[in-house]
């Protein structure tokens, strides 16, 4: 005891201001060479004429934003980066609520369902995507293959699942869904396991049934782990350009591009760095707001 | 109102293993409060459980009100029950815990507000309706429970401990509480114990269990007085009744009996007592100590007297237990028999 108190008070008196700055500098300085940098150097490029391959730079005003606003690819993008942050969103917590409550029960081989379920997180998103667009593709799609084994079709005559825009835009919602979905499982799952069995017994007696013990008992009361699970997906899916581009590259006719890839396929593809720059900033209000949220979850998990 | 009656009741989970609950066959009385006493382990919840529909039975029959209510689901059998944690919904206000059932059971909402604030103001906790469980008192908490049951007017009211989380002073008025709202409302209630003071304190009858078969049903004083076994009357009391093995029969009187010699009267069986130790308890003493001389030399016995200032620890005492308060058990089953005479020397 006495040696521990002392142990405590040496480590105390070591305890200079200059240590803690320097125990403290790495994560500063990562966020300012990774995050900060990046971010200032996106808005100064969006004020300018940034080109790759030009080095010379003009202070351009608001010109950018003023062309991107009018250019309908940019609406469609804006368009698709809520459609599918949001209904992924959707899709993913109905499912995952779906499987979590289907994989709370134990049952034989519940060990190795759940692990099959987790593997779509664990798996590389581009390994993913590929795998999809293979199974989406036009001639090979084996989607269509089945649909024409059962007649739907005729032969040659099924959906192209990327080639016309409504379709492409439900697959990219499909594979984001797809993608999203292990993780929120087990984060709803591990919600479910910290909820004490007695309250739903509770609520059986009460009278309650499936329905609204789930409704109005399990889900209320996992609110803020769903909320992590949601914010989480939300910047996953927001930010995310690797899906678009590699299943559709954001096409047909521009019609699956979102903020990202559009970014992407301007900004880099195109040379035009200060429209890409310009392009990525209106990802920042949204971002901004998600993680207030994420802040207030957190504090909000501090203190209860 | 209505009457819960078991068949041959019993709950093996694991197959090959001894049953949890075994062979109960019970029978309540119409608004009796009932009392399951078991050590821990013993099966009470799990009897609890099964009567309130939260595990299915391996074989035998639950009955309430006249009606097999096996296949009923918790909500067809018009019961409510008081977790042992309580198990208050934790995101919904104290208003809205209480009026769930109503909810549930598709009362009709313009009937919510009367009933919540009849039950809460039934409990005394009228002015906690807003908050929140967390910000409760266990015993403010306990009191919520029971109003969250009593709302829908059940036919059976279940109890699993309800009094374990309370400490000791709030238990005691928590008890006397629950035992005044019973007679108020009248409605057949059983309740789980392991402490034996609280079954006796607060039951109509007391149903002794242990490792899942009924010991012994009886009112308080039948199953202290006139145990049904050695267990009960071990497990009853404390110090628990002094055993003795005599010959083929088990021999046992309670501490309160087992007197100096100069105390009792009438038809006696003389001991000698050693004192070994005394315990003081404020209105009461325990004495313990060996036996000497006799066929029951050197058992270990105690005795519980209001006074034992004259004794002295090492002494040695005439003590003396009069004949009527000897209960006589088979030595082989442990179940009692009729008392007999028996050699002590
Ligand atoms: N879900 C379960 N699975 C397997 N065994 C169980 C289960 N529930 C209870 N048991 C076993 O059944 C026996 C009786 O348990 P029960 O909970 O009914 O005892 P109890 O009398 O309520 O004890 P306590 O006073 O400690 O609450 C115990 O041996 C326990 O281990
Ligand atoms: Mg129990």
């Amino acid at each position: 005891m006495a040696i521990a108190r002392r142990k405590i008070k040496s480590f105390g008196a070591a305890q200079s201001p200059l240590l803690g700055a320097a125990m403290f500098s790495p994560a500063v300085l990562y966020i300012l060479l990774l995050v900060a940098g990046p971010f200032f150097l996106a808005i100064f490029y969006a004020f300018s004429d940034a080109r790759i391959g030009n080095t010379e730079l003009h202070y351009v005003g608001l010109e950018n934003f003023r062309s991107i606003l009018q250019s309908p690819s940019f609406r469609v993008a804006i368009r698709n980066s809520l459609i599918f942050t949001i209904c992924s969103q959707i899709v993913v917590i109905v499912g995952a609520n779906i499987l979590a409550i289907a994989l709370e029960q134990p049952f034989r081989g519940r060990g190795f369902i759940r692990f099959l379920i987790l593997l779509p997180w664990v798996a590389p998103i581009a390994l993913g995507a590929i795998g999809w667009k293979w199974i989406l593709d036009s001639i090979y799609s084996v989607i269509s293959w089945v649909l024409v084994a059962l007649h739907f079709y005729k032969p040659f005559n099924a959906p192209m699942w990327l080639g016309e825009p409504h379709l492409a835009i439900a697959s990219v919602l499909l594979v984001h869904s797809w993608r999203l979905m292990p993780f929120s499982t087990v984060i709803l799952l591990a919600g479910r396991t910290a909820i004490p069995k007695d309250i739903p017994e509770a609520a059986a007696v009460d009278g309650a049934g499936f329905w609204r013990t789930q409704l109005q008992i399990v889900i209320p009361m996992m609110r803020p782990i769903l909320s992590v699970a949601v914010l989480f997906g939300l910047i996953f899916t927001f930010t995310d350009m690797t899906v678009v581009y590699i299943l559709t590259a954001g096409g047909p006719f521009d019609s699956t591009q979102t903020l990202p890839s559009l970014a992407f396929a301007l900004g880099i593809q195109g040379s035009d760095l200060a429209a890409g720059a310009a392009i990525s900033l209106f990802l920042v209000p949204l971002l901004v707001i998600i993680a207030y949220f994420m802040l207030r979850v957190a504090h909000r998990a501090e203190v209860t | 109102m209505a009457v819960v009656v078991t068949r041959n009741l019993t709950k093996v989970f694991k197959e090959g293993e001894l049953g949890a609950v075994n062979n109960v066959n019970l029978e309540t009385r119409e608004g009796e409060f009932l009392v399951f006493l078991g050590p821990s382990g013993s099966g009470k919840t799990t009897l609890l459980r099964m009567i309130a529909g939260l595990e299915t039975p391996t074989s035998g029959e639950i009955l309430i009100g006249g009606r097999v209510v096996n296949d009923l689901s918790p909500r067809e059998r018009r019961i409510a029950m008081v977790f042992q944690s309580y198990a208050l919904y934790p995101h919904l206000s104290v208003y809205k815990n209480i009026a769930f059932p109503l909810k549930a059971q598709n009362v009709k909402k313009e009937l919510h507000k009367a009933k919540v604030e009849w039950a809460s103001s039934l409990l005394g906790i009228g002015a906690l309706l807003d908050r929140k469980p967390r910000e409760l008192s266990g015993g403010e908490r306990q009191r919520v429970a029971l109003a969250r049951a009593i709302v829908r007017e059940p036919a059976v009211f279940l109890l699993d401990e309800p009094l374990s989380n309370l400490d000791a002073k709030l238990r005691a008025s928590a008890r006397e509480e629950l035992e005044r709202f019973h007679r108020r409302v009248g409605t057949t209630t059983i309740y789980v114990t392991h402490d034996q003071v609280e079954a006796m304190a607060m039951g109509d009858r007391v149903m002794v269990l242990n490792k899942g078969v009924v010991r012994q049903l009886g009112t308080p004083t039948e199953v202290y007085d006139n145990p049904a076994d050695t267990f009960v009357a071990t497990f009853l009391g404390s110090p628990p009744m002094n055993l003795a093995e005599l010959g083929d029969v088990i021999v046992g009187f309670r501490p309160e009996h087992f007197r100096p010699a100069s105390a009792a009267a009438g038809d006696v069986v003389p001991f000698r007592l050693r004192v070994e130790n005394i315990e003081y308890l404020g209105s009461e003493w325990i004495v313990s100590g060996t036996l000497a001389g006799g066929k029951l030399d050197a058992k270990k016995v105690f005795s519980r007297l209001s006074s034992a200032q004259n004794l002295s620890l090492g002494g040695a005492y005439d003590f003396a237990v009069p004949q009527r308060e000897l209960k006589f058990f088979d030595r082989a089953t442990e179940k009692r028999v009729e008392s007999k005479a028996v050699s002590w020397q």
